[in-house]
């Protein structure tokens, strides 16, 4: 009997680690297949023969992508997007945190401006009108159209705004006591005590803007203005098309097409480097964003 | 007179302070004002454009001086075959990722808590959580090079003596992947608000119900899972409005015209039609119908949410 249940918790063990470690793969190998395909020779990737160790290795891919100017222009429209969104992002989150974080009492008029965001959640105007707006301001192919149509990030402002709700309110007095204005409280009281949730919408508003490739599909007209991930999105549908067209084996021969396959895998793995960079950081402070403050009790 | 002094001093202060008091309110505003010209500009502005979808909206003439049609647009919304086709594809595909991601974190969840070595919990979930921060650009060429005809999983397939499936050419099939590789995207980082909704269960419950002779599974099915159904039950409700969101990142990275029967959803629909087919009119008439419902959705969930489990999303 006792034999008989320790072999059931044995059992039970292994069982959990199998899942767990199964889990773990199915996330890790197809990525690792990418990687491998990057550092394979054209032939090798041709011929479906990689698997996750590269063969024939060579860094040809990567040698090519360096000589590659749209891949470092389109690389440099990202780096430049990311960073002016989180300026831009961020300053009108704590702008915008601050004064909702006062009660109606406080701030009169609180909130109006409180219905008028949140409607702005519920409902827009959907992708055609926005669109329209962003070219008749003359928007269409510049940095902007990346930056301001996202300035507003309403879910950040809220997240925040319940964090200064619970910042002690001692802490205010004696600042305007002191005769400090509203501003240099924000900026002396709140913020100072809010990093940790400042960091989390701040890795929301990086990771958003990185991987966002949409808008630069309908706010850039030509390849030349794209950011990363929509030049990467447009080179793939060639290649797409031809995996996906070709039911039959024989299209996936054109070496033509192929070849680019390990040069495209190259150049996924590149633009997935900046995310791993701040991986660390991204489990730090989604984790505790996630669950600390996406919902209200 | 003293006490005169003493009335004047206190009219200061008080006038100082009603002073202070506007200087506050003012400052309030002018702190909301950046934000608001944004939102007026990029949201509201947009929602007067709204007023499209009742015209055979001219991009020469403009907003102003393009035809009126009232509800032609919806009228040819709903007599074209494809728009039922769209939604049920959209409400199939979205439907089916929320359940079985949902189920799916759960189950996760639960079996990771039961790892003990801190080094394996933290490396896996390091793992795991990674595909959620990459873009469906890059994952959709990780799908492509798994899924395609001679890829990982068709070579796998034909070892164990299977038939190779199309799984990107075939109307059959790809609903499936979809919803299977957002799963595959989602599972571990929507596995986090469970994980902590297990830790915050009372460990003395498991204990007792050890003493008292009650197995794991039982342990699971009558301590653990009544103790996350709160939060189940709130992330149930609030991904209910996002049964009209499908994905279109994903779908538009993955599909072709070859499967339009099934993966076009109503977002990729609106692009390609409205956008790309310059049907502005058209376009925004889809898209309103969209939100709108999708509005509805998210107040009743809200309501739900703060009716049932005493916590709502604003």
């Amino acid at each position: 009997m006792v034999q008989n249940k320790s072999f059931s918790g044995r059992l039970g063990k292994f069982a959990i680690y199998t899942f767990v470690l199964i889990s773990g793969l199915v996330c890790l190998l197809p990525l690792c297949n990418i990687v491998a395909i990057s550092f394979s020779s054209s032939e090798a990737v041709a011929a479906n023969a990689v698997g996750l160790v590269p063969i024939n290795f060579t860094t040809d891919a990567y040698s090519m992508i360096v000589e590659d100017k749209q891949f470092w222009r389109s690389f440099g429209i990202s780096v430049q997007r990311v960073i002016l969104s989180l300026i831009v992002n961020m300053i009108i989150i704590v702008l915008m945190a601050y004064p909702l974080s006062k009660s109606k009492r406080q701030f009169k008029g609180r909130n109006i401006y409180m219905n008028l965001i949140i409607f702005a959640m519920l409902f827009n105007g959907g992708m055609i009108p926005t669109y329209l707006v962003v070219k008749n301001l003359g928007l269409l192919n510049t940095i902007w159209s990346l930056v301001l149509p996202g300035a507003v990030q309403v879910f950040s402002i809220i997240l925040i705004m319940n964090f200064f709700i619970g910042v002690p309110k001692s802490l205010e007095e004696a600042a305007l006591m002191d005769g400090a204005n509203p501003f240099q409280v924000l900026m002396k009281v709140y913020i100072p005590i809010s990093l940790p949730a400042l960091a989390t919408v701040a890795l929301f508003s990086i990771v958003g803007n990185w991987n966002d490739f949409f808008s630069g599909l309908i706010y850039m007209t030509k390849v030349s203005n794209y950011p990363l991930m929509t030049y990467i999105q447009s080179l793939s549908i060639n290649i797409q098309e031809l995996l996906k067209a070709g039911a039959n084996a024989s299209v996936l021969e054109n070496v033509a097409a192929v070849s680019n396959r390990n040069l495209n895998a190259a150049k996924i793995v590149i633009s997935t480097i900046p995310l791993l960079l701040i991986y660390p950081m991204l489990q730090k402070y989604f984790i505790t964003g996630i669950v600390v403050g996406s919902v209200k009790e | 007179m003293k006490s005169l002094q003493q009335e004047n001093a206190k009219n200061i202060y008080q006038k100082k302070k009603s002073k202070k008091m506007i200087n506050t309110g003012l400052s309030y505003h002018v702190m909301l004002l950046p934000g608001m010209i944004f939102l007026f500009i990029f949201t509201y502005i947009p929602m007067a454009g709204i007023f499209m979808a009742f015209q055979d909206y001219v991009p020469a003439k403009g907003l102003l001086a393009s035809p009126f049609v009232g509800l032609e647009n919806f009228s040819y919304m709903f007599s074209l075959p494809d728009i039922s086709k769209i939604f049920r594809n959209t409400i199939v595909i979205a439907l089916g990722k929320i359940i079985l991601g949902t189920l799916l974190a759960i189950v996760f969840s639960i079996i990771l808590n039961e790892i003990r070595l801190k080094f394996l919990k933290n490396s896996i979930q390091t793992i795991v959580y990674l595909p959620h921060f990459l873009s469906w650009v890059v994952l959709a060429s990780v799908v492509l090079n798994m899924f395609n005809l001679d890829g990982s999983v068709n070579q796998i397939l034909t070892f164990f003596g299977f038939e190779k499936m199309n799984f990107l050419g075939s109307n059959k099939l790809f609903q499936p992947l979809l919803i299977g590789t957002d799963v595959w995207k989602e599972f571990g980082f929507n596995s986090i608000v469970y994980l902590a909704a297990i830790t915050g269960v009372d460990p003395g419950l498991h204990e007792a119900s050890s003493i008292d002779g009650a197995n794991w599974w039982k342990r699971i099915w009558h301590i653990t899972l009544p103790g996350m159904l709160p939060i189940i039950l709130l992330l149930a409700i609030l991904s209910l409005p996002n049964i009209l969101n499908a994905g279109f990142d994903q779908v538009y990275t993955l599909y072709t015209p070859m499967v339009y029967e099934t993966g076009d959803i109503l977002d990729t629909y609106v692009y390609r039609i409205g956008l790309i087919g310059r049907e502005y009119s058209f376009g925004t008439a889809v898209g309103l119908f969209k939100s709108i419902i999708g509005m509805v959705l998210i107040l009743s969930a809200n309501n739900a949410a703060k009716k049932y489990t005493d916590r709502k999303l604003f």
